[in-house]
């Protein structure tokens, strides 16, 4: 079943992703041509296992300092990340 | 290595040598995406000055890879070096870290000339979704070398490097080394730490090598294994020295068996491609090693449970690219509005693809049906690998179903794109190892690889007959002319 345009959107607004009218209706029939690898007809079996796990000591320990943090930063104010009001 | 040591050459000749024949080649080829050449050289007149000092002593550097020029796929982390990850949205972005594999290989005194080209986020099996420009085959400038590591591949297959890493999730590893006509090792999940790795698929990456000889991608598959504190995913189990017998040894192999699944010889697979395999599993067999036929009865599965898990893994982890950290941003009015626009900006069609594909598979009402069937199917995948290494030590098996196909082959066809690892990702589902070597070339000049796939943690039984394999054979000497 080919998904609807309002699904599309639904999608990209979960996934933030702004896309013009073309790529929404690129994305739109490609998404529902992937559908048809469903696995609804795979019998279910137990959870997969995971492999190798490692919890450490929980100690503090020196990290990276601010500055070599925020040197990657595109805006950045008294040694913060600087974004518009989320509150208003 | 040797000639190192002895000083018949220095670091930095051998060093000035890659950069002279990236500069010749790089128009043609576009391998790379970042040349590091200064510190590169500085670092090669170090490892010099070391190298001549331990010669006056008369003794022996402890570092294995003292004054050896690597590359590293722009994924992995290398502090102070760009690291795009083939995407527009970390276009400018210079890692504060190094990744642990790359560390380790440069604590073995390796030597880092570059950064190479992949497909963005390493999502892609051709480096044709790199938003840098896809890297040319060096068998056949208008074809692929095959992706996501397309840039290391074809790196090592022009001798532009002796040695470069790679990343392999889905094949990416493999299917680059098999249409380059070079090795390459996908580890077992857990085996090479993945901290400094910019992330994909969790539960499915995996750090690899890739260099011409079995022998060389053991040396770095050695040093980079092993546990890491930075990385909990990371195993113990003990990285034993690999041993490998010398070419006078009769039957290298004896008491070793190795499956062949019927299901990886089905519809599409190219006839020299078959051919190929076959033959050199018939070469492995001459050289004391038992032949099985055997079956993996959920092979099919693969392509969709990958293609369900892998996106929704990457939905999750490319959720942290929103345009305020690290990275460009597309300016607007409020935060939401710079999250849409720098993501839908800046991520290339194959990534938003995936995103899309994940969050949809992961959200309220499709969950089951997609995220946690493909989860139980995977535990069929996993169990089909372990009923057949009950019955054999190793499995070979053709990498891709072709050889390397033209550039723009696939065009917008994400679905026969995906088809291209429909060989490969059995194993990252299963987290097993997988190493791809070349066995042939088709009519057209372009290498044919198998792959063989083994235990957990064994990856030592496949180097050990790759290596065997190419005590008695020459694919992997043969050289492109460019």
């Amino acid at each position: 079943m080919p998904l609807s345009l309002e699904e599309v959107e639904h999608i990209a607004m979960l996934a933030r992703l702004e896309l013009s009218a073309e790529e929404k209706n690129r994305y739109r029939q490609q998404l529902s041509e992937l559908q048809e690898l469903d696995t609804t007809d795979i019998p279910p079996t137990s959870s997969v296992s995971s492999g190798a796990g490692h919890l450490r000591a929980d100690e503090s320990r020196p990290g990276l300092s601010r500055e070599a943090l925020l040197k990657n930063a595109p805006e950045v104010e008294r040694g913060q990340f600087k974004i518009p009001p989320v509150f208003e | 290595m040797a000639a190192l040591r002895h000083g018949e050459t220095s670091s930095r000749e051998l060093t000035r040598a890659c950069l002279a024949r990236i500069e010749h080649l790089e128009l043609s080829l576009h391998a790379f995406l970042y040349l590091a050449s200064d510190s590169a050289l500085a670092q090669a007149a170090a490892a010099d000055r070391e190298l001549a000092a331990l010669r006056k002593a008369d003794s022996q550097s402890t570092q294995p890879l003292l004054g050896i020029p690597i590359a590293i796929k722009d994924v992995l982390a290398v502090e102070g070096l760009p690291c795009t990850a083939g995407s527009k949205i970390l276009e400018g972005f210079i890692p504060p870290f190094t990744a642990t594999a790359v560390k380790r290989l440069q604590e073995a005194g390796a030597i880092v000339i570059g950064k190479t080209n992949t497909d963005e986020f390493a999502m892609g099996s051709s480096t044709e979704n790199s938003a840098y420009g896809v890297t040319h085959n060096p068998w056949d400038t208008s074809r692929v070398p095959g992706g996501s590591s397309g840039g290391s591949a074809a790196a090592v297959a022009a001798r532009l490097i002796p040695a470069a890493l790679g990343t392999d999730t889905g094949g990416s590893v493999r299917q680059p080394a098999s249409f380059c006509g070079v090795t390459g090792l996908k580890p077992t999940y857990g085996r090479v730490s993945r901290y400094g790795l910019v992330a994909y698929g969790s539960s499915l990456d995996c750090v690899g090598a890739l260099a011409r000889t079995a022998e060389d991608v053991a040396i770095l598959f050695q040093i980079m294994a092993g546990r890491d504190p930075l990385d909990a995913t990371t195993a113990d189990a003990p990285v034993s020295k690999i041993e490998f017998v010398g070419a006078d040894t009769r039957l290298p192999l004896r008491g070793l068996r190795i499956g062949v699944p019927k299901e990886y010889f089905v519809r599409g697979i190219q006839a020299e491609v078959e051919a190929g395999v076959r033959q050199a599993v018939s070469v492995l067999e001459g050289l004391g090693a038992e032949v099985h036929e055997i079956s993996l009865p959920h092979t099919e599965y693969a392509l969709p449970v990958y293609y369900i898990l892998a996106p929704a893994e990457a939905s999750a982890n490319l959720a942290r690219y929103d345009g305020i950290r690290y990275g460009p941003r597309i300016q607007a009015e409020s935060m939401w509005d710079i999250f849409y626009r720098t993501r839908g900006g800046k991520f290339g069609a194959e990534v938003e693809r995936r995103i899309m594909l994940g969050v949809y598979a992961l959200s309220a009402g499709y969950y089951d049906a997609y995220y946690g069937q493909a989860q139980k199917a995977r535990t069929l995948i996993q169990r089909d690998f372990e009923q057949a290494f009950e019955q054999v030590d190793c499995i070979a098996a053709p990498v891709a179903p072709t050889t390397a196909f033209p550039i723009g082959a696939h065009g917008d066809d994400p679905l026969a794109m995906y088809l291209e690892d429909v060989f490969t990702l059995p194993a990252n589902l299963a987290g097993v190892p997988g190493l791809a070597f070349p066995v042939g070339f088709d009519r057209a000049g372009l290498p044919v690889g198998m792959q063989l796939m083994g235990k957990h943690f064994r990856e030592a039984v496949l180097l050990r007959m790759a290596h065997a394999y190419q005590q008695v054979t020459d694919w992997h000497l043969r050289a492109p002319s460019l």
